[in-house]
């Protein structure tokens, strides 16, 4: 485990200034304690998966990057930017910071097409027939232009989720978040949403994806991150943490994820 | 994504269901029903009106809206447009309209305001003015809204006499008599001044739209605050200036056992728009709460994750989802409020009911003065329904 740990380590030293950092986070709810000295570097361009049992606080970690959870503890540092109460940093922070939620959570009340120019137009205060563009170059880049005219409930769940990835897209984030995509979609559904998270993987997008998708995470990932109980437990490449486990933990979390598939 | 293309081969009517003569067709016993329901209803009508008829007859009393234009004779204290007791019934009971108009739409209006701000309280994560907002609910709602006007009214009885009057700033009276309030001696320059007002907002309202419009098509910020200074501040202050700038101030004076001059609220009018007011609060409250709570929460974590701040969270995408839920029971408490302002003749304001029921003891005309009473608060009910369902209409999902 060490051997990994430094791993991280060198790979923080040799590129410049990473693209998230976390150093000894954190974080209670009451007294339970979710995350226990979390520490993370994140380079930027990498994609790192995290994967780890239910409860073992893997969502809770990427929720405190863009401050949907505030941590209690420790130094979280994205871009440079330190994640504080100073809500111009938090600004600063989100628009950088794109999120991919397990239930979509798209704007029932908007079409696909005002979905994804909404944050744009108020937040980045560009022109409507711009972002209107933008939205089309996202929504043909997830493959759904057609239904841009339509509502949120008309579509099935991976254009849903393909929609929210689009209009992630479209405020131009340097870091995508993406907290358990394909969980909430039917098999045959989980697939074209994998397909458009490696397409945005081989554009050089930094990501940090909390999945329990082992293929994705051989295909795409740099590292992967398996946490338990609110610990790193183990960080390392795919192939190698894969294969050879070093903990108990991870060996039977593994067990358990073969057996699901 | 495949588009379906239709087959024009499918493009026929669907079939006819010859109808079956026999009981057990599921459409045969539709009709029998409501042919039945209608030939009950219309005997019952019709029952009622040749008894009255006939009773009229019989008693020998004159039907007809023939009274309205007779002298009144009755004395009315607050007024909205002049009025004597020489007036005729009709001049009386416009009054009684407009009074009833007058505590149901500031009614409407503050209950609005504090039942907003008690239903945000509630969600406000300060357990003090959670708790505060949420005993306020309890106890509004559990009491009812007869006992909470007497309670209001005898608190209002139990201030001193004018001459004790409470007196915490210079030139405002609190008696068993009523507010009393400074006012300013009203001339046509105010007036012009207030017209400048209105238009003006009214042009303000209309730019800051335009501009928002505008900032959304080419994304260049325009700023409002110049317009609305001149709009509302700078011309209805220079319009007053050039028609001479009149400022005389009328104070409440003590002229023996009651107050002159001045703007007056009377006791009962104030009773019963703070018991108003506070009990459809308290349901207010309450369906503004239900309808932020029924946004789901990862509509603020998605909105918030695109990098919007809450105003605008709240703007774009909570409230109008929110108000959809808000709205139907919304128009409800709108209509409780205008229905339960009858409740005034409990506490001696003249609103419609009261001075109704005068007319009718003085005329002996009761069919015409309850229908007139039930035609004016449909007439209002249903101009309240008619304006919420429009609007709910038009803030309404497209589609789901």
């Amino acid at each position: 485990m060490s051997e990994t740990l430094d791993h991280i380590a060198s790979a923080a030293r040799t590129d410049a200034p990473p693209a998230i950092l976390l150093d000894k986070v954190n974080k209670w709810y009451g007294a339970l304690h979710v995350l226990r000295d979390v520490s993370l570097n994140v380079a930027l361009g990498e994609r790192v998966v995290v994967c780890g049992p239910s409860g073992s606080g893997k969502s809770t970690m990427i929720r405190c990057i863009n401050r949907l959870e505030t941590h209690q503890e420790g130094t979280i540092k994205v871009n440079g930017i330190e994640l504080s109460d100073d809500l111009k940093a938090l600004d600063d922070i989100r628009r950088e910071v794109g999120m991919v939620f397990q239930s979509f959570n798209l704007f029932p009340h908007l079409t696909i097409l005002e979905n994804c120019t909404l944050a744009p137009i108020w937040v980045r205060r560009m022109p409507k027939k711009e972002a209107e563009e933008l939205a089309m170059h996202y929504l043909t880049r997830v493959r759904i232009p057609e239904q841009a005219k339509k509502y949120p409930g008309q579509l099935s769940g991976g254009q849903q989720q393909r929609v929210a990835i689009a209009r992630a897209l479209c405020m131009k984030p340097k870091i995508m978040l993406f907290d358990e995509p394909t969980s909430a979609l039917d098999p045959e559904m989980i697939k074209e949403v994998l397909d458009t998270m490696v397409g945005l993987a081989e554009t050089g997008m930094t990501m940090i994806c909390v999945t329990h998708e082992m293929g994705f995470a051989r295909q795409v990932a740099d590292r992967v991150v398996f946490m338990d109980r609110g610990e790193i437990v183990e960080i390392g490449e795919p192939n190698h943490l894969f294969e050879n486990p070093q903990t108990e933990r991870l060996k039977t979390f593994l067990s358990q994820i073969l057996r699901g598939h | 994504m495949s588009q379906t293309t239709i087959d024009p081969r499918s493009l026929r009517a669907p079939p006819r269901r010859p109808l079956r003569l026999s009981w057990s067709d599921e459409r045969v016993r539709a009709i029998v029903w409501q042919v039945l329901v209608v030939g009950i209803i219309g005997a019952i009508v019709w029952w009622l009106w040749s008894n009255t008829v006939h009773n009229l007859e019989v008693r020998r009393i004159a039907t007809g809206f023939g009274f309205l234009g007779r002298e009144a004779g009755l004395p009315i204290a607050e007024n909205l447009i002049p009025y004597s007791p020489t007036d005729t019934y009709f001049r009386a009971l416009l009054i009684g309209l407009l009074n009833t108009l007058k505590v149901a739409v500031v009614g409407i209006v503050l209950a609005t305001v504090f039942g907003t701000l008690i239903g945000i309280a509630r969600l406000s994560k300060n357990w003090l003015l959670s708790k505060i907002a949420g005993v306020y609910i309890e106890v509004i709602r559990d009491l009812p809204l007869l006992l909470q006007l007497l309670f209001w009214y005898a608190i209002l009885q139990g201030l001193p006499g004018p001459r004790q009057a409470l007196h915490p700033v210079g030139g405002v009276f609190l008696s068993n008599r009523g507010l009393k309030l400074p006012w300013i001696e009203w001339q046509d320059a105010h007036s012009y001044a207030l017209l400048a007002f209105a238009l003006g907002a009214l042009f303000t309202w209309f730019y800051r739209r335009d501009a928002i419009r505008k900032r959304i098509l080419d994304g260049r910020p325009r700023p409002v605050w110049p317009v609305a200074l001149g709009c509302l501040l700078v011309l209805p202050v220079a319009i007053w200036a050039a028609a001479g700038a009149p400022w005389t101030v009328d104070w409440p004076e003590l002229r023996g056992f009651n107050f002159r001059g001045g703007l007056n609220m009377s006791p009962e009018y104030f009773a019963l728009l703070l018991g108003l007011t506070t009990y459809t609060a308290g349901f207010i409250a309450e369906i503004v709460r239900a309808g932020i709570l029924a946004v789901p929460h990862g509509q603020w974590e998605a909105a918030q994750a695109l990098g919007l701040r809450p105003g605008q969270v709240l703007k774009q995408v909570v409230l109008p989802q929110a108000l959809r839920v808000i709205i139907p029971p919304m128009t409800s408490q709108y209509l409780n409020i205008t229905k339960n302002s009858s409740l005034a003749v409990a506490i001696g304001y003249q609103d419609i009911v009261s001075i109704a029921n005068t007319t009718l003891n003085q005329t002996g005309q009761a069919i015409e003065g309850i229908a007139i009473i039930m035609l004016v608060y449909l007439s209002i009910s249903l101009s309240i329904s008619l304006f919420m369902n429009w609007y709910n209409a038009r803030i309404a999902l497209v589609e789901r």
